[in-house]
């Protein structure tokens, strides 16, 4: 009855539209990036094709696992939870339809035009620049129908996961607006506004922000709203949370600057971001204990709860790489673990275990509210569980083992004061790490189609069941 | 309701007002970059070694053919530049940095370390941040064009530990004189420092192929500076 009345205040319509699409795109992101890792492995897999080789189809990965699956994920849980949160409708439906369906048209033009090679080469800022306007229009309706839901709220405070919400959209807008300047030579092509130092500086402040609000800001507003939900119990602490955010805020913003130590930028730029990343560890950890202080004294709901294990194995996830990014970032060890597999395991501990992982928890539980049926199996999503698990852990080691062996290696002498070893032999001692990666990946993805199989058959069962329509139609209590 | 009671402090007030939230948002994600980025397009020492000679190429009224290889940093040539766009579009920063660090073995391996002036024309910049293949900061002259050739077609059949896509439609494709003009154009709104005489000479690139572009592009990488020893080009 409480979920009938909820379905006909609110607009669940393009909630259920995102949820949907973003198991639809972590299957194709998750795909992409299975098959790249293994052209890394097997470059026989590029096919002498450009459409198919590696320096393509990369920027298509990470474009289609952060707009494509992250931003679905943003906008489904996003619009879920601030109409329950501040208790009225959307603002603007017909608004709400127009950033679906112009993020989706987005998505698509970027998987047009990126294995055709319109990229601006901009490291996750690739698309060309007409698809750059049509972002800036899209993200701004996603932003203005929030904050008008906000501002047309029945109850009197703001609950803390639409302050994350808000930073995330409010500091996208400033870095995208910022960072794809550029000067248009051609229907597709253009150059950047700024050159060497500068746009250096500006496009990491875009890339670690891209993570830091796109990534961790946005997917703290799905885990401040549900955690406690899925756990039913309030956030462990107010306090923390209003530290957290500020925190979050204000100090996310220096670290693009430690991915530059050691390069032409100047010294104090990168040693103001490294001392800001260390930091970082305290409000990160305080958000990361927040949300696992939450289950205090309710453990026990972890044994046969499977979508809590996935919001409490992402924030594992999430304290774990909010401790790596800032060791990486001192001096000494960035001088080894810059331009490795390093980073890219420290990037996907945060991607596969933090983002994906709260990300599913939040949407299998928003399905069964949504589509008003129970999931078509909690078995599937105790297999999702573990393989996602084992996929990111297998992942992440043979990152981490390749990517200390690779700075180890470049940097190794031998007893003659000569570098010992070549940068081919390098290459050819990655081969096994770079096998394993791929098949991490894989089990990833096994994991992504298990969602995919278990989202879809419980849309078929609504639909023969009829129950969406009974919500909307079911007589309630005004 | 009880919660309707006065607002208590700035926190209180910022949560019952989504404007105030808005903005005081907006003022504390605006300070880091005022302070990192800001600077870097006045201060001096963002580009430390411009003005020491022979860093920056002192043009005159030559033209791009009079340069002479060690003269100092200089626009790109029409071809060059043309490879410089194939270079983007195949993605080759994804696994290539150009940006050398001053350690030791980068500079067994690799050569001088990166200055800054040195991609103070490129827009945008393909310093990269992973090295899957090597560092190409100082390529130039360092192989012949034949074997970039065969390179580029079959990595592997020069160097067969090698993970790099073939990429034999280089030999196929031609580059259009007339397009890199646009570029050229474009590039001179953002501040390279392009004269109408340079623009014209991109006429003369049509019915070259991409390889031709792109082994230009390669060979004069990190070519352009003469490093002078005992010379101090950054702090």
């Amino acid at each position: 009855m409480e979920e009938a009345a909820a379905e006909q205040k609110y607009n669940f319509d393009v909630v259920r539209w995102f949820a949907v699409m973003t198991a639809v795109y972590l299957v194709v992101g998750a795909l992409v990036g299975v098959y790249i890792a293994s052209e890394l492995a097997w470059p026989v897999l590029n096919f002498d094709s450009p459409y198919l080789s590696f320096g393509r189809l990369r920027p298509l990965h990470t474009n289609a696992v952060i707009f494509a699956y992250g931003g679905c994920i943003l906008m489904a849980t996003a619009f879920y939870t601030v109409q329950r949160t501040c208790g009225v409708r959307l603002w603007s439906d017909k608004m709400a339809w127009f950033t679906f369906i112009g993020w989706n048209l987005i998505i698509v033009s970027a998987v047009i035009t990126l294995p055709l090679g319109l990229t601006q080469s901009k490291e996750y800022a690739e698309l060309e620049w007409p698809i750059d306007l049509a972002i800036a229009v899209v993200w701004l309706s996603f932003m203005f129908n929030f904050l008008m839901t906000i501002a047309t709220r029945k109850t009197s405070h703001i609950y803390v996961s639409n302050w994350f919400f808000m930073g995330m959209m409010i500091m996208i807008t400033i870095l995208h607006v910022v960072n794809s300047a550029a000067i248009p030579v051609g229907a597709f092509k253009s150059y950047s506004a700024y050159a060497g130092v500068q746009d250096a500086m500006i496009q990491w402040w875009w890339g670690h922000n891209a993570v830091g609000f796109y990534l961790t800001a946005g997917f703290l507003g799905i885990m401040y709203y549900f955690v406690p939900k899925q756990a039913n119990r309030p956030v462990f602490s107010y306090r923390l949370s209003v530290i957290h955010f500020w925190a979050l805020m204000f100090g996310y913003v220096w670290l693009g600057a430690h991915h530059l130590q050691y390069t032409a930028l100047p010294d104090w730029t990168g040693s103001l971001g490294a001392a800001v990343s260390i930091a970082m560890i305290i409000p990160s950890w305080g958000g990361a204990v927040n949300g696992m202080m939450t289950l205090s004294g309710a453990w026990d709901k972890l044994r046969n709860d499977y979508v809590l294990r996935f919001l409490i194995m992402s924030l594992a996830f999430y304290a774990m790489s909010t401790f790596e990014g800032p060791i990486m970032s001192i001096k000494t060890v960035n001088a080894l673990s810059h331009y490795t597999d390093w980073t890219i395991g420290h990037v996907h501990s945060g991607a596969l275990g933090w983002v994906a992982m709260v990300g599913i928890g939040a949407l299998y539980h928003m399905m069964p509210r949504i589509f008003h049926t129970p999931m078509y199996s909690q078995a599937l999503i105790n297999m999702h569980f573990w393989t996602a698990t084992i996929g990111t852990v297998i992942y992440v080691v043979a990152m981490w083992v390749s990517g200390i062996m690779q700075g180890l290696m470049w940097r190794a002498y031998d007893d003659y004061g000569t570098l010992a070893y070549t940068f081919a032999e390098s290459v050819e001692a990655m081969h096994p790490y770079y096998a394993m990666r791929a098949i991490g990946g894989g089990i990833f993805l096994l994991g992504a189609v298990i969602m995919l199989f278990n989202i879809i058959m419980t849309v078929l069962k609504a639909k023969n069941a009829g129950s969406v329509k009974a919500a909307q139609t079911a007589a309630v209590a005004a | 309701m009880s919660e309707n009671t006065q607002p208590v402090g700035l926190q209180d007030r910022a949560e019952r007002n989504v404007w105030l939230f808005a903005f005081l948002t907006f003022l504390t994600v605006s300070v880091a970059g005022l302070v990192e980025i800001v600077p870097l397009f006045y201060l001096d020492s963002a580009l430390p070694a411009k003005n020491i000679p022979g860093v920056v190429w002192d043009r005159g009224d030559k033209s791009l053919d009079d340069w002479k290889e060690g003269d100092g940093v200089r626009p790109l040539k029409p071809l060059e530049l043309a490879g410089r766009d194939i270079y983007q579009r195949e993605g080759c920063y994804l696994c290539h940095s150009q940006m050398i660090r001053p350690f030791r073995d980068e500079k067994e391996r690799y050569g001088h370390y990166s200055l800054a002036s040195e991609s103070m024309y490129d827009h945008p910049m393909q310093w990269g941040s992973k090295r899957t293949g090597p560092d190409i900061a100082r390529l130039g002259g360092k192989y012949s064009d034949e074997w970039h050739i065969a390179h580029l077609i079959a990595p592997r059949s020069v160097v067969p530990e090698s993970v790099m896509p073939n990429y034999p439609w280089f030999m196929e494709n031609t580059v259009d004189g007339e397009e890199i003009k646009a570029h050229m154009r474009g590039l001179r709104i953002v501040g390279v420092p392009y004269t109408d005489a340079d623009i014209e000479t991109a006429s003369a690139i049509t019915g070259k192929t991409e390889m031709d572009a792109m082994v230009a592009y390669l060979q004069v990488l990190g070519t352009m500076i003469k490093f002078q020893e005992g010379v101090e080009y950054r702090e």
